[in-house]
């Protein structure tokens, strides 16, 4: 492994930031990016689930016998994500109400088994734990960006996670584009940020 | 054979420290997580029946074993004294069952209002009893002891207009509520003493 740990963790923020050069998880991306508040949010519970996740998976990888990998996978995946849904529900009530039955839809994510099976299943705890940060901030930080377009345009305003505060962008004559907060205003702005994010690639 | 063995082992013992871990997590989350359902679902009609109390009275709450039911009740403190208790009660609407959350007061065994917790009403029709204040207000000051009807059971509530069934559902629930409040008016009066400042 020529790359170092720092590399492992910069990797995730533009060279394979998930929803955009991965392309995966993408339906929680469509999904709770509504408001700023709620993608941010759930970034946070991704990233918890996907370096613990990755921590054990990486830990346990001489252990677990290739040919029950993905169960094994599974049970860890699936325990973390139950311990977000009950510790969100026990500290960030009205978020969990918010998110719903995409908390336990983390199980399934892409992201999160991928991670498992392509880097932590092969790789030391150290990288695991920097490759599953990377991919987690890089998903949160495009689950808050994509939210932060659709929010701004479909609502008019900006929440800001993890306290009530929404703060009002433009003034009280402003004619919401309620396209934005519908869901094929999620895939139209998604596929706005590929193509500009494929623009300045090249 | 010993791989299969091993995997059985393996997969069973992870799945085992799996369900441990869970089971910890949830008796250590399970008091915060009913306190904060109860703030945001029931929380509001509460605050809005007990209005004006001293206390917090979702806190200051106790449970007593009806049967097989165990039913919460949720006491007010008013002047220093606990005389008023909030408690859930269910009648049938139109979409399904009704919480019906009822404030009572003790020493006069009048209503101090309800306010509609959980529904499957239609929304803008029956779920007016739920949003719009004047209904639930018509409750207050009314007598536990008699049956409450709408008026065109020949009642005083004035039923949410297109949603009658929604509104003697409501009735209904509070009516029944009456039963079990009657029966366990000594123990509701005995536990909400603790509470008085």
């Amino acid at each position: 492994m020529a790359k170092t740990i720092v590399q492992e963790f910069t990797k995730g923020l533009w060279d394979e930031i998930p929803p955009f050069r991965l392309v995966l998880g993408l339906c929680p991306v469509l999904a709770v990016t509504k408001t700023v508040a709620n993608g941010v949010g759930m970034g946070v519970a991704a990233t918890f689930v996907l370096v613990c996740s990755n921590i054990l998976v990486s830990a346990l990888r001489n252990i677990i016998p290739s040919q029950v990998r993905v169960p094994c996978f599974i049970i860890i995946i699936a325990t973390f994500v139950v311990v977000v849904e009950l510790v969100m529900q026990a500290v960030a009530y009205p978020l969990f109400l918010q998110l719903g039955i995409f908390i336990p839809l983390i199980v399934v994510n892409c992201i999160i088994l991928g991670r498992a099976e392509a880097f932590a299943s092969k790789n030391p705890p150290v990288a695991s734990i920097a490759d599953g940060l990377g991919i987690g901030v890089g998903f949160t930080i495009a689950l808050g960006a994509l939210a932060g377009i659709r929010e701004a345009f479909g609502a008019g305003t900006i929440s800001v996670p993890f306290s009530d505060t929404v703060i009002q962008l433009f003034g009280p004559s402003f004619q919401p584009f309620t396209f934005m907060v519908e869901a094929p205003g999620a895939f139209v702005c998604l596929g706005l940020v590929l193509a500009i994010m494929n623009l300045i690639g090249k | 054979m010993r791989d299969i063995i091993r995997m059985i082992v393996v997969l069973g013992v992870m799945a085992a420290c799996g369900g441990a871990l869970l089971a910890g997590v949830k008796s250590g989350t399970a008091a915060k997580i009913e306190y904060q359902q109860l703030k945001f679902v029931k929380g509001p009609a509460i605050k809005n029946i007990l209005e004006g109390c001293t206390n917090d009275p979702l806190v200051d709450r106790f449970k007593i074993k009806d049967g097989e039911i165990e039913r919460s009740f949720y006491v007010g403190v008013f002047d220093g004294k606990a005389n008023a208790v909030a408690y859930e009660t269910f009648g049938k609407g139109f979409g399904g069952d009704i919480g019906v959350m009822v404030g009572v007061n003790v020493e006069a065994d009048e209503l101090l209002g309800i306010g509609v917790t959980t529904h499957a009403e239609t929304p803008g029709l029956g779920s007016r009893a739920k949003d719009d204040p004047s209904f639930g207000a018509q409750f207050k000051g009314m007598s536990i002891s008699k049956p409450i009807k709408v008026k065109p059971d020949g009642g005083e509530v004035d039923a949410v207009s297109g949603a009658t069934i929604t509104s003697k559902g409501v009735c209904q629930g509070v009516t029944d509520s009456a039963e079990f409040y009657t029966r366990l008016k000594p123990q509701i009066v005995e536990q909400a003493k603790a509470f008085a400042k």
